[in-house]
């Protein structure tokens, strides 16, 4: 039984705090990599960040991309989305085709 | 051509015969891995990306409806309409086995059946965006978790294919050419050896009868 959460800034994700996930918003962004470092050690199975957040946390994301568990997945947020979701998807794709598909 | 450092020897041989046999055969059933592999994950690859692409949508609509809501309502109001439903979403994780690859498989557990609850605030004082803003977050809920798994496994298989591909590409390029190279090399080695013994004997065989017969 793991938990769900969010990262992002307040107008992004509080939403999702009533589907029942738990929200975080740190106030400062040098927060972001200690938060999302504590949430992957503690028993979170998926959590979302929005692109913005995820930014400076890149390094983290990366290190959890061959576990099982948790699954860090970027969604955009309100402002400064960089299209990263996508982009790692991508990433993903020409590590395992060696090129990239087209759409 | 690259000579494996071995002695030519009958011995050395049949062994790298066997070592080749099996070379071969591995990656024979590695190429297959790659290749089953690789189907999977364009097929879910495919799949993420239309779930992304919707997901996306959906979340940039609901963000706007609650920047609106923001805009009407301070944000401790909406934070204390959002505690309300107290609804909690926890996660089963199983896991799956794709080609001895294993993914994460997210079974939903809410902790209040009702779906609707997300809005049981009152609404008399909050805004309608707000309302909007929820109802598209909760029919979300399913799409997210997806999105989740199908992620994850993408990186997984993405990860496996490549380190599956370099075994492929390792055996085919260098390993099994070094044997070939050097069950070549033994053979012609061998045979010479042979040619070489032939002659020498001939050669005694004239030495003898010439010392024997006078013969030339």
């Amino acid at each position: 039984m793991l938990k769900v959460a969010a990262i992002g800034d307040r107008e992004s994700v509080s939403g999702l705090k009533a589907i029942g996930m738990d929200v975080f918003s740190p106030e400062r962004k040098e927060d972001c990599p200690g938060l999302l470092k504590s949430l992957c050690e503690s028993d979170y199975g998926i959590i979302y960040i929005t692109e913005e957040f995820g930014e400076s946390t890149k390094d983290i994301i990366k290190k959890y991309d061959n576990k099982i568990i948790p699954s860090i997945i970027l969604i955009p947020g309100v402002k400064n989305n960089t299209g990263e979701g996508v982009r790692s998807l991508n990433r993903s794709v020409e590590r395992a085709v060696g090129s990239q598909l087209p759409d | 051509m690259a000579v494996m450092n071995v002695n030519p020897t009958r011995m050395e041989l049949t062994n790298l015969k066997r070592k080749l046999v099996t070379a071969r055969r591995g990656h024979k059933l590695l190429k297959d891995k790659r290749d089953e592999l690789m189907r999977q994950f364009l097929l879910l690859v495919k799949e993420n990306k239309e779930l992304r692409k919707s997901v996306e949508m959906k979340i940039k609509k609901a963000s706007a409806y609650m920047a609106l809501a923001s805009g009407e309502m301070s944000d401790n109001e909406i934070s204390v309409a959002l505690m309300l439903s107290g609804q909690k979403l926890t996660v089963d994780v199983e896991k799956k086995n794709i080609m001895s690859v294993a993914v994460p498989q997210f079974n939903v557990n809410y902790r209040i059946a009702e779906q609707n609850n997300a809005r049981s605030y009152g609404f008399a004082f909050t805004s309608g965006d707000l309302d909007e803003a929820v109802s598209i977050y909760s029919s979300l809920t399913e799409d997210l978790l997806k999105l989740a798994e199908v992620e994850k496994t993408c990186q997984l298989l993405s990860a496996e294919i490549e380190s599956t591909r370099r075994r492929v590409n390792a055996l085919e390029h260098v390993l099994i050419t070094d044997y070939e190279d050097t069950i070549r090399y033994i053979t012609v080695k061998l045979d010479e050896n042979e040619r070489s013994n032939t002659t020498r004997l001939m050669k005694v065989k004239d030495i003898m009868l010439e010392k024997a017969h006078n013969y030339n």
